[in-house]
């Protein structure tokens, strides 16, 4: 992480004492930790340990019992997807959630939408201002294309493509949203090692390129070890751990969680 | 071998998002509606338009808003003809009470009407997911069917409960023969039909399909749900209710509620579904799959000497769509658009297969 | 509980709605009763098909649209066939009529759609239902049948001591209302007792998992469907009994959907619950609310019955979305 485009800034995203339950089960129990612009935030833990609820809670699919989260100076505690989505925060899925039934194109265009704005009369007769907007959009979207390396595939039905593409149209979708914050969920689950090298590239190149802050959820150490500038290690729905890789590592309760000492 | 995009490069966005890129498609679509317009009215007999040109041409536009919000949106709905009803009785009271207005603000009006109670019925659709829905829009179906029925205004006071309408008059043109039926359907066909396009390609398209497809991620990426659905019942119900108020005016001339019921409705999802879901030229398919196929079987066993009686035949019809349902969902979900599509792949690619 | 509130209002402005043409005078008391009485007959009924529908719901997650076709056919089937046999034996070939379509429905219909969309899966059913309408008819007729239970339709005058001028009940009715009681009880514990009902509960939480400690998903569909079947014959004759057999059966036993909706989709409870509610609600305002309505209105006629159910279950919706005894859904991503 020698040189790259845009020095790590302020606190952009703060997460802050938050507990989500499901009926009885705990899933986070009072987590709190701070993102800071332009880095890239890993957030590790063993299976069941909240990660995933805890990207859910940053945009707002569930909204969790107790804690707040603060982005970009704002503060909210009940917010809907959309509305984070419309703040600058964008996600991918653990487990493809592209439009299977659209195209490349199409699925990475709806990215777009929430910046579209003719109404439904100007789009029904595809009159001036509606095509116009059209093709800005296209434009925008083609450069994301570009950049991931997807322009033989734009036309071709996203179910077709395999994994390790899709998971780049995923990341293109949300790329196309211009957000601030860009949440991966497992961005190199499933795939081999080229293809996570290619990913881990693209990680790190939207990072420099666009400036865009990363919070992503990955299991594979040396992965994480290799692309984030700080870490936070989530067990049962506990903060345990919160630092560079390197002062991670060398935790023992961050060692005990992966090797299993009980508690 | 005709049918070739070779050398036809794109050079603008623009371009590449037209209605019909391809040439030779744009031809044969100018051919086609060019046909449609000239030669048929010439050549085709009184009964092939009334039974079977002018119901074509009116369901196949209910058909195309049915698919708006099932196929596109993927929110079910199994009470449309009672959107179609609302549109008929709407277009009705209209042209009784302001006799001077023009008949196409009559049926945008009407259209207009029919949306705002899809909206209205469509409003679970924000609280429940798909199946739920089914219920909500039987509702509809029901409660239209008894409003129509039992409240006297909408049908004026009429004692039997059935309203008659006079022939439609446009710019003082009287649309009464069944070749200006034709004409006058086939344009608002063709002028809905773009318009139906437009907006599957649009922003709005986009926002029904990711709904559909996957609506967690839809809201994830910016996608507000409440404006996703309510727009797809909306533009839904206007379309269908402009196909009620023109089955009411053009093709029956006089109609009761029953007109509307039930059976409708199930016919209406049964065009979609063997047409292609989340197609309009499926909605087309199924329309006239759905006109044809009765006139086949009332000629079928006389054509080749077996008695039968018209209600036999009724049911062999009902026995014949509930397998072809059961049959496309097997095997082509997608439907004779889907056939068409592959047809048209292996065209493209003919004679060298690969 | 503080979320329940709208689900208590609406409950008490159901009862305050019950309770109003007895506080208002505006109907005797054994009049009342009597209504009430007819709306728990018609809201066993009820239950009873729901029960079926929440069975395949369950165990296939296909949401039946087949229910009152189901109910039609059934009903055409004991009525024509009763024509040549003595009643009881009609009814016992009718349950294997109705076995074998349970077969062939998950042979033809669910096999091959297994793992489907839910949509899916419902728009079968609308072709079985189709199917069934088109070939219920074409194999047993097209016209009005009746069925004769050989129990006396004459009224009998009950509890005069009670109320002024007693209460008029049907012998019929009581028979099928027993009938359909002692059916629903034997499904709740079948459902909750046996070890094919806890097979089943198993496939409904988990199809995969129940698969894999060997439970064999094929039959219990062939099962549940059959069940069903067999819950939609009798439901079938009682009506045919009431309104004679016709096409307008099928639209009555569609109420199981509103039904279902309002106990919850997955749960028996809700069902036997929901169609009583409905069952009530619905006579209750047709009777009462109904000639308010036409004398304000101007109406031509009430009916409202055709429509309440799915009215009732909507607000219901709206309150609460998962229904009375549903399981809350949460989505996980």
């Amino acid at each position: 992480m020698s040189q790259r485009g845009n020095p790590i800034g302020e606190v952009i995203l703060s997460v802050e004492g938050v507990s989500l339950a499901f009926g009885g089960v705990r899933a986070l129990t009072d987590v709190s930790f701070e993102v800071r612009e332009h880095e890239v935030r890993a957030i590790i833990g063993p299976n069941g340990a909240g990660k995933s609820s805890m990207l859910n809670v940053i945009n707002g699919v569930y909204h969790p019992q107790q804690g707040t989260i603060r982005f970009l100076g704002q503060t909210y505690h009940d917010m809907d997807p959309h509305e984070t989505a419309l703040a600058g925060i964008a996600r991918t899925f653990q487990n493809l959630a592209l439009f299977k039934g659209m195209s490349v194109l199409e699925n990475i265009l709806t990215g777009r939408n929430l910046r579209m704005r003719a109404n439904l009369l100007l789009q029904a007769l595809r009159a001036g201002p509606a095509l116009r907007e059209e093709i800005e959009h296209r434009e925008r979207v083609e450069h994301i294309i570009d950049f991931l390396e997807i322009q033989p595939w734009r036309k071709t039905p996203v179910g077709r493509l395999p994994y390790g593409l899709q998971k780049r149209v995923d990341l293109a979708r949300a790329l196309a949203m211009e957000p601030r914050v860009l949440l991966l969920d497992e961005p190199m689950a499933g795939m081999n090692l080229e293809e996570k090298q290619d990913m881990c590239r693209f990680i790190l190149d939207v990072n420099d390129h666009f400036g865009t802050t990363i919070v992503l959820i990955e299991h594979d150490m040396g992965v994480v070890m290799d692309i984030s500038d700080r870490v936070v290690v989530l067990d049962y729905g506990k903060k345990i751990g919160d630092g560079t890789p390197h002062e991670v590592r060398a935790s023992q309760a961050v060692i005990d969680a992966y090797l299993g000492v009980s508690h | 071998m005709f049918y070739r995009e070779n050398g036809q490069f794109k050079s603008s966005y623009a371009a590449d998002q037209q209605l019909l890129p391809i040439l030779q498609d744009r031809v044969f679509m100018f051919a086609l509606v060019a046909f449609a317009f000239v030669v048929v009215p010439l050549v085709v007999s009184d009964y092939v338009f009334l039974s079977l040109l002018i119901p074509f041409l009116i369901l196949a536009l209910a058909a195309i808003g049915l698919n708006l919000v099932v196929g596109y949106c993927g929110q079910i709905s199994i009470g449309h003809a009672a959107f179609m009803a609302v549109g008929a009785y709407a277009a009705y009271n209209l042209v009784l009470r302001i006799p001077q207005l023009n008949f196409l603000i009559v049926l945008v009006l009407a259209g207009l009407v029919a949306a705002a109670v899809g909206m209205l019925f469509g409003i679970p659709s924000l609280r429940i997911k798909g199946l739920y829905l089914a219920v909500a829009t039987l509702g509809a179906q029901f409660f239209m069917d008894w409003l129509f029925a039992r409240v006297k205004w909408f049908t004026n006071y009429a004692h039997s409960g059935s309203v008659q309408t006079a022939p439609v008059e446009l710019f003082g043109w009287s649309i009464d023969s069944p070749q200006e039926k034709y004409v006058f359907l086939l344009a608002v066909l063709i002028l809905f039909t773009v318009i139906a396009r437009n907006l599957v390609r649009g922003h709005i398209g986009r926002a029904w399909m990711a709904m559909r497809d996957m609506d967690v991620a839809a809201e994830v990426i910016g996608i507000r749900p409440v404006y996703a659905k309510l727009s797809a019942f909306a533009v839904s119900s206007f379309f269908v209710g402009v196909a009620g108020a023109l089955w009411g005016f053009v093709h029956l001339g006089s109609w009761e509620p029953a007109a509307f019921n039930l059976t409708l409705s199930l016919n209406l999802l049964f065009m979609i579904i063997i047409g292609g879901m989340g197609s309009i030229l499926g909605s087309f398919f199924g329309a006239a799959f759905i006109v044809v196929l009765p006139i086949v079987l009332n000629q079928l066993p006389q054509f080749l000497g077996i008695p039968m009686s018209t209600a036999m035949i009724s049911h062999l019809e009902f026995m014949i769509f509930g397998a072809l349902i059961v049959f496309f969902l097997i095997v082509e979900p997608h439907g004779l658009a889907r056939l068409w599509a592959i047809g048209k792949e292996k065209l493209r690619l003919w004679p060298f297969p690969h | 509980m503080a979320r329940n509130w709208p689900v208590v209002l609406l409950c008490a402005a159901l009862l305050v709605g019950l309770a109003l043409p007895l506080a208002t005078g505006a109907s005797p008391p054994g009049f009342y009763v009597e209504v009430l009485l007819g709306g728990l007959m018609t809201g066993v009924l009820y239950s009873l098909v729901a029960m079926g529908f929440a069975l395949i719901f369950k165990a296939s997650g296909v949401f039946n649209f087949a229910q009152g076709a189901m109910v039609l056919f059934a009903a055409l089937a004991v009525a024509r066939l009763a024509e040549r046999m003595p009643l009881w034996a009609a009814i016992l070939l009718g349950i294997v009529v109705m076995i074998a379509l349970a077969f062939v429905i998950e042979r033809v219909v669910l096999r091959p759609l297994v793992n489907q969309e839910g949509i899916a899966l419902f728009m079968a059913t609308l072709g079985v239902t189709f199917f069934l309408d088109g070939f219920g008819q074409t194999v047993w007729g097209s016209d009005i049948y009746k069925i004769d239970l050989g129990i006396a339709k004459e009224p009998v005058m009950v509890l005069q001591g009670l109320f002024q001028g007693g209460i008029l009940i049907n012998k019929e009715d009581v028979a099928a209302a027993l009938v359909a009681v002692a059916l629903v009880a034997v499904l709740a514990l079948f459902f909750q007792k046996t070890a094919t009902g806890r097979a089943l509960r198993a496939v409904a939480d988990d199809h995969q998992a129940a698969q894999s400690i060997g439970i064999p998903l094929n039959r219990m569909w062939v099962i549940v469907w059959s069940v069903a079947g067999i819950v939609a014959l009798v439901a079938g004759v009682i009506w045919g009994s009431r309104l004679g057999v016709q096409f307008s059966v099928s639209l009555v036993a569609l109420k199981a959907l509103p039904v279902v909706i309002l106990g919850g989709l997955t749960s028996v409870t809700g069902a036997i619950v929901g169609g009583l509610i409905i069952g009530v609600g619905e006579k209750m305002a047709e009777v009462f609310l109904g000639p308010v309505l036409v004398k304000t209105f101007d109406l031509a006629g009430g009916g409202i019955e055709n429509w309440f159910a799915y009215v009732l279950a909507l607000l219901f919706l709206l309150v609460r979305p998962q229904g009375l005894f549903g399981e809350k859904h949460i989505d996980r991503v």
